[in-house]
């Protein structure tokens, strides 16, 4: 293994790991008034229409797939009697769909996020990162799961790359593993070690406020008048910007 | 019974000249930062008109606000929480901006660099979302004073029912101004809709919030009200609403665009109600008894077991005495001249109407006679059909009765004012044409033609008593910390003029407390006095 491997396929992960882990607990802590969808439905509405739901649909999609590749290992599949034909034939088809709604969406949503104007307004710089870093994984992801599992003879990322990715939740990851993969995942891979690791500081920390709780809670909430403590100088995270300041 | 305090609003529709100076005042108090340029908190609309956004009480549409279900029970018109929790990646109910308009500002610059030319140079409008050149084509009163009133006037939701050829009659007939704010409703279908939790009712005084720092931008809420008062901020991705102005409220002071108001037809006051009946009275099966079902909400304060049970629910004192010289209750429950606005969203609007005769008297006139006459104001409520359907379409759920008493009341009493001011006898046959006797009819007039600053704003003092210690932790040099040391504030807080109070500090000297102070009295013992 090579200094190279070690930083590419271990330093790496775990520095974007940590990253997402800090950066939440600080985002959290210091930009609450920052954590937020930044819908740009009230913009432009035709587009959105169909974008987001099949992105945003196609991505809960591949996620699953994810956990069910990735996650779950081939052994288990193999305890449970599922053979690899029928492993292989469930994912590149289910996948495909999932693939067909994230890129369709996706198209939609870059198309309006770059060409009108009213949205693109609204885009800040850090959005533009994760952006591109969405791209770049997308395409990467959806090339093998068509390209190779689907039209080609098929490659069995279970072998190679859900080792490695185990081994780092583990603390031991299989770095021969992924540096025999195809170039193809091992790019995938490190753009979404990438992706986690700006995730805190987007807009995508929406993600992790999608409100379950609203299907239990009151309909009316009703709240008193404390008396808060004013907030130590420097330390009450983003307000509200003075006039004339571009986000 | 479970007695809640609000602070409510009437606003006397005869009294509006279509100034503007509330949404100005307003706009430059709350709503002057990036991102909230198309917001009016506060706007003036003319009615007959679209409104702002345009059709906004077209609720076929828009599906804010509440509807029974078939088993009868409440539920929010744009659907329920499962169906909100699958279209929160684009929500279909939700206005565009282009029901809004799109904010533009001026080049101004142009008109001190442009070159030497022989023509003026102009400032472009440009937009404020793009920074680029655009062409306004609406604006958030772009229908004002009936501008545009073949197209704007004859899309008025209001207006749906009436005829074509009524609807054109009607324009020509008469106009007036609806200003409009949050209606801090008691059953808010926004704070319903929110899945974040993050809009909320205060218990205290009724006002109805949004927590910036809990909205995640999920923009159910600006499709969820009815009124369309919750706006979505297009920089921050959060939403704001209509604060009704709660700090100067907790200060005793009236909202800003009640404060600058030139006609003074705004009033505010307490209203205690039954938290425990508001479900009930929201469910009525028919939507015209959503009127009369709102007003038994209400408690009378001057009724001892209902004192008696709000002290019981915590409502300080002051608080309970206020509502008893409330000019909202006064307007809407003792006199009840005032009107909900459009009670058939079923969201138990707290900011109420008193419904203007300028229409009916408006009439009178173009057809020859004299307003002053009360039986020709009478013959004209009876026989103007328009006037009456259109004015109940927005305040009573389309029954003409509530509206038509309301007028005739407002009639006896110009009548009766009349009378007395040229020593006519007292017409006792007028006066029990709208059950009314002559100390109630001059009562009314006094709260809604004479009544000065502080009649007309009724606005007890939040109690705070304890955050002063918390304010005061920052100005802690040579003072005893607040946080450690909470006894010698609290315990030791003397009232003082103007606003601010003093305290006795661990020395035994008493100092001056600033917070709250309002400058128009001296502030003794700003240095420390007496003790060591």
């Amino acid at each position: 293994m090579s200094a190279w491997d070690l930083w590419w396929w271990v330093i790496l992960p775990y520095l974007a790991l940590a990253t997402f882990v800090v950066g939440h607990v600080w985002r959290w802590r210091y930009d609450q008034f920052g954590w937020t969808s930044r819908s740009t439905q009230l913009q432009e509405r035709v587009l959105l229409k169909w974008g987001s739901p099949l992105f945003h649909y196609g991505t809960f999609a591949a996620i699953a797939g994810h956990v069910i590749g990735i996650l779950i290992p081939e052994s288990f599949t193999h305890a449970l009697g599922i053979p690899e034909t029928a492993y292989r034939w469930f994912s590149s088809a289910a996948g495909t769909v999932a693939a067909l709604g994230v890129i369709i969406g996706v198209a939609m949503l870059a198309y309006r996020r770059t060409v009108i104007p009213k949205v693109r307004a609204t885009t800040s710089p850090v959005d533009w990162v994760a952006l591109v870093l969405l791209g770049i994984v997308i395409v990467l992801g959806i090339i093998p799961t068509i390209g190779v599992n689907l039209l080609g003879g098929g490659y069995d990322y279970r072998e190679s790359v859900a080792l490695w990715f185990r081994g780092l939740f583990a603390g031991n990851p299989d770095v021969a593993a992924i540096t025999h993969a195809p170039l193809i995942y091992q790019i995938h891979a490190t753009a979404a070690w990438a992706i986690l690791a700006v995730w805190p500081f987007t807009r995508l920390v929406h993600a992790w406020s999608y409100p379950l709780w609203y299907l239990w809670r009151p309909f009316i909430v009703y709240r008193s008048r404390v008396p808060a403590p004013p907030s130590e100088p420097g330390t009450s995270g983003r307000r509200w910007r003075r006039i004339g300041v571009r986000y | 019974m479970r007695v809640m305090a609000q602070v409510a609003m009437v606003m006397n529709l005869d009294k509006c000249i279509g100034c503007h100076t509330c949404s100005v005042t307003c706009k430059q108090t709350w709503t002057n930062r990036p991102g909230s340029e198309y917001m009016w908190f506060n706007n003036v609309e003319t009615k007959p008109g679209v409104g702002y956004p345009r059709r906004y009480e077209d609720q076929e549409r828009f599906k804010g606000g509440w509807t029974l279900n078939r088993r009868g029970k409440l539920k929010l018109k744009a659907g329920g929480r499962l169906h909100k929790l699958l279209t929160i990646f684009y929500n279909p109910e939700l206005p565009s901006l282009d029901d809004f308009y799109e904010p533009w500002t001026y080049d101004y610059e142009q008109l001190t660099t442009a070159p030497l030319s022989d023509d003026l140079p102009s400032a472009h409008p440009k937009s404020q979302l793009t920074g680029r050149d655009m062409a306004p084509s609406a604006g958030p009163n772009w229908d004002d004073d009936l501008a545009g009133a073949p197209e704007h006037a004859t899309a008025d939701p209001n207006l749906t029912g009436l005829s074509e050829q009524v609807r054109m009659e009607f324009e020509q007939a008469f106009m007036f101004y609806l200003p409009r704010i949050c209606e801090h409703c008691l059953n808010p279908s926004c704070v319903a809709s929110c899945p974040s939790g993050a809009m909320y009712k205060r218990e205290e005084d009724g006002i109805v919030l949004v927590d910036q720092d809990r909205c995640r931008g999920w923009r159910f809420c600006v499709s969820g009200c009815p009124y369309k008062k919750v706006y979505f901020n297009h920089r921050t991705g959060k939403a704001e609403k209509c604060t009704f102005c709660y700090p100067r409220i907790e200060a005793g002071q009236p909202t800003i665009c009640s404060e600058t108001c030139v006609g003074r037809l705004r009033h505010l006051g307490v209203m205690l109600y039954d938290a425990d009946a508001v479900l009930a009275a929201a469910s009525v099966p028919d939507d015209t008894d959503l009127y009369e079902a709102q007003l038994s909400v209400f408690l009378d304060p001057h009724d001892p077991d209902v004192q008696a049970q709000a002290e019981r629910d915590g409502i300080a004192h002051d608080w309970i005495q206020a509502a008893q010289r409330s000019p909202a209750y006064a307007l809407i429950k003792q006199h009840r001249v005032a009107l909900p606005l459009h009670p058939e969203y079923r969201t138990m609007p707290m900011v109420w109407y008193v419904p203007p005769l300028s229409p009916v008297t408006d009439a009178v006139h173009a057809t020859g006679y004299h307003d002053d006459d009360p039986d020709q104001v009478f013959a004209a409520i009876e026989s103007l059909r328009i006037p009456m359907e259109y004015l109940a379409n927005l305040f009573t759920a389309g029954d003409t009765r509530p509206v038509e008493r309301v007028l005739r009341t407002l009639t006896v009493l110009r009548t009766h004012m009349r009378a007395q001011q040229l020593g006519d006898p007292i017409d006792d046959e007028l006066l029990s044409s709208v059950d009314m006797a002559a100390d109630d009819v001059e009562d009314l007039y006094r709260t809604l033609a004479i009544a000065k600053y502080d009649e007309r704003y009724v606005i007890p003092k939040v109690h705070a008593e304890d955050t002063g210690s918390l304010q005061a932790q920052h100005c802690s040099v040579g003072y005893p910390d607040p946080v450690t040391a909470p006894s010698t504030h609290a315990a030791d807080t003397l009232a003082a003029t103007g606003g601010g109070s003093q305290f006795r500090d661990d020395d035994g000297r008493v100092r001056f407390n600033l917070l709250g102070w309002n400058a128009t009295t001296r502030a003794p013992n700003l240095f420390g006095e007496g003790g060591r």
